[in-house]
């Protein structure tokens, strides 16, 4: 790619940088401090801001480059992926968003923790919870670093480690400075510019075929080489009985996965009632749906304009073909048109990587701290805040004794309590910001690390993580009177670890040229994604653990959890 | 701590025309015979019970079982359904249907049409069927367990 490209792209990019920098300056003046801040953003994003939110959090670079190069190169089958990926929505919409909504304070592991006792509910949930987020974060780490080798032709390895190092470091400061707040109005930010984007490239590809839908579909199949078979399934995901089975496996990780991604269901949190939680899933399956419409005529455009060869000699995965055809749309490579294009593309991509990474480690972050350090650190010392919740109980206590000024000193004491709450989740607030610190640092550790591994699998895998591990657990505590502590636990380990072990043992570690580790073969499983096995091992795991444990289930609380999940009763 | 999300129409016309006690004179306390709050002071777990065994909740929660199991069957056997003819019988799918539109092409837009259409048919039977009573309820509770807390402490 030429100087302009590059110059262009970056200018572009840098302009969202700026504007993403200002706006989190802007938002967290004077917002300093409390967790429903830091998490929440303070609740009052209205459904449509949230649905544009949690579209932008959901539509990553993977799917912008991603799917239009797999629809390029294998045609019906990049449809066949990105159908997953939508559908998954309903799951979201009728199971979870609402009743999460009702339930839950910031995390998943709140509303499954409510029923249960609490420590050990909270640090599985939060484990596995972090655990998707930084296998996601790594993904899309990773990518950021290979998509500027690959838009912007720095292929040294420098220029990949320093953005890969860039990135982290731009999303430490939005989470760390910024809270949900900041986290969303990117969110809402990228979404504009990449539907934006989206929408002007699928006009550009529509008016070249005059509206056509019929001749782009003749013409790519006929530039393809593969004729009829490429509107047909079967080009990837076709062949042998295992490639079948991992498309089985992965299209349940994608359908079941994304209802228990944390940083999605954090989202609705962002938002003050149950019913315009439902309302901004509706908006977000709109604008996701219209998305993924758009990107098959944008994939099958460039099967039909670029041609699946040039997309295959600049990236054998087809990730720069949603670029080479903005350059041809634009009217070629040496054309004003062209380069301007281009570079639009490439800084959505970027803007796009950036924004997804801010909100997965805000999610991360609230994960380990609101979780696994609050529950961790309960066991030991009873934090400033605790002690000040404590003293405000005595002193609720103590105005009941008083009789005459019993009133007042029970006022008194509970506001004590309310401010000895608030400094508990002030100093939660304080920790979360360390921690997205620290997950940034090892993010941009692994990132590093990582750079050169085909990554795509790690996005799967968080799906199949989110499935087996948080989606049991989270639907047997909504809707099963019975469950238990024990089948919490079991459900998000017998989830998360064979799903874990599974890819261990998979060809994506070892045993083929394509591995992790070429050189040795200890691959006993078949599939690369675990989702097929391991998401039925969660849903088993938790209800053994229940019939099994000894604990009577508490019928008051399940009577709790479902009228609060239904009515939002007591909802924060 | 409830606030509106001041552009739903239904919410504050739900809060108007029905005032939450319509909802006990009609719902509850009808079911077990026992005398809400009063005499024995129950704690916000009784409270808890006690509205999920009133009739206006099984309502409500009848109603959103009623919907989302049938719908939640339909979407996820279509979904299955599809992607295992696909990658099981390619040759089925790519029996041309009109032009280059293939059995393939209209199961995959036909999956994006039906998510479309649950998605409206989800948003309107809430709507239309489950927040009033749900909004009526929840302000039931809230002043139950904040009459319970008030009496407890």
């Amino acid at each position: 790619m030429t100087g302009d490209h590059q110059t262009l792209a970056l200018l572009l990019f840098s302009v969202f940088v700026a504007i993403t920098v200002a706006i989190t300056t802007w938002v967290s003046r004077n917002r300093r401090g409390s967790a429903e801040e830091f998490y929440a953003g303070g609740r009052l994003f209205s459904p449509m801001e949230n649905g544009f939110a949690i579209a932008g959090d959901y539509m990553s670079a993977a799917s912008f480059l991603g799917i239009c190069g797999l629809i390029a190169l294998f045609g019906y089958d990049g449809l066949l992926y990105s159908v997953g990926f939508l559908v998954a929505w309903l799951v979201v919409l009728f199971l979870v968003a609402e009743l999460v909504r009702n339930c839950g304070r910031f995390t998943l592991a709140d509303v499954v923790a409510a029923r249960m006792r609490e420590r050990p509910v909270r640090i599985a949930v939060g484990t596995s919870s972090a655990t998707v987020s930084v296998l996601y974060l790594v993904a899309q780490m990773v990518g950021a670093g290979t998509l500027v080798a690959l838009l912007l032709g720095g292929e040294s390895e420098a220029a990949q480690a320093w953005t890969v190092i860039g990135v982290g470091a731009l999303m430490v400061v939005y989470v760390a400075w910024g809270g949900m707040r900041a986290t969303t109005w990117i969110q809402i930010v990228k979404s504009v510019l990449l539907l934006g984007g989206t929408v002007a490239l699928t006009v550009l590809v529509l008016t070249r075929f005059h509206g056509d839908f019929d001749r782009l579909l003749l013409t790519a199949a006929e530039h393809s080489g593969h004729g009829d078979a490429f509107l047909a399934p079967g080009l990837k995901y076709g062949g042998d009985w295992t490639a079948r089975f991992d498309f089985i496996s992965l299209g349940l990780a994608l359908v079941l996965g994304t209802a228990g991604l944390p940083h999605i269901l954090s989202r609705f949190y962002t938002v003050p009632t149950a019913r315009a939680a439902r309302r901004s899933v509706v908006w977000a399956i709109g604008l996701i749906g219209g998305f993924y419409l758009m990107t098959i005529v944008l994939g099958f455009g460039a099967a039909a304009i670029v041609g699946p060869e040039t997309v295959r000699g600049s990236n054998a995965a087809g990730n720069t073909a949603v670029a080479l055809l903005a350059l041809d749309l634009g009217g070629g490579a040496d054309s004003t048109g062209g380069t301007v294009l281009f570079a639009v593309v490439a800084a959505i991509a970027f803007a796009t990587i950036l924004a997804v990474v801010a909100g997965i480690t805000l999610s991360a972050s609230a994960s380990v701290a609101h979780d696994l350090y609050a529950s961790l650190r309960r066991r030991h010392t009873a934090p400033h805040g605790e002690a000040a919740v404590a003293r405000g109980e005595v002193a609720a206590a103590r105005g009941e004794v008083t009789v005459a000024r019993g009133e007042a000193a029970l006022v008194r004491g509970e506001v004590a309590v309310a401010r000895g709450e608030a400094a508990l989740v002030r100093g939660e607030a304080a920790v979360a910001r360390v921690a997205a610190v620290g997950i940034g640092v090892v993010a941009i550790a692994l990132g590093l690390l990582a750079r050169d591994l085909n990554v795509a699998f790690l996005v799967g895998l968080a799906f199949a993580v989110a499935a087996s591990a948080n989606l049991p657990a989270l639907l047997y505590s909504l809707f099963w009177r019975d469950f238990t502590t024990r089948g919490a636990v079991w459900a998000v380990y017998g989830g998360l670890i064979p799903a874990v072990v599974l890819v261990v043992l998979s060809p994506v570690v070892s045993g083929g040229p394509a591995s992790l580790f070429p050189g040795v073969d200890f691959q006993y499983f078949p599939l690369q994604n675990p989702g097929l096995v391991s998401i039925p091992l969660g849903f088993v795991a938790g209800w053994l653990g229940t019939v099994t444990s000894a604990e009577v289930p508490d019928g008051a609380k399940y009577a709790e959890t479902e009228v609060r999940s239904l009515t939002g009763a007591g909802a924060v | 701590m409830y606030s509106s999300d001041g552009r739903s129409r239904d919410a504050r016309s739900a809060r108007y025309d029905d005032p939450w006690y319509d909802a006990i004179a009609s719902g509850w306390g009808e079911s077990d015979g026992t005398e809400v709050p009063d005499a024995a002071a129950p704690s916000a777990a009784d409270v808890y019970l006690e509205v999920q065994r009133s009739a206006a909740f099984q309502e409500v929660r009848r109603r959103y079982r009623r919907f989302v199991v049938p719908a939640v069957a339909l979407f996820l056997s279509w979904y299955v359904a599809y992607v295992v003819t696909a990658t099981t019988a390619p040759g089925l799918m790519a029996r041309p249907v009109a032009g280059a539109v293939n059995v393939a092409m209209l199961a995959g837009l036909g999956q994006f049409l039906t998510t479309f259409l649950l998605t409206w048919a989800y948003a309107r039977h809430a709507r239309l069927r489950r927040d009033r009573a749900a909004l009526e309820l929840r302000w039931d509770t809230q002043e139950l367990t904040r009459v319970t807390r008030g009496g407890a402490s």
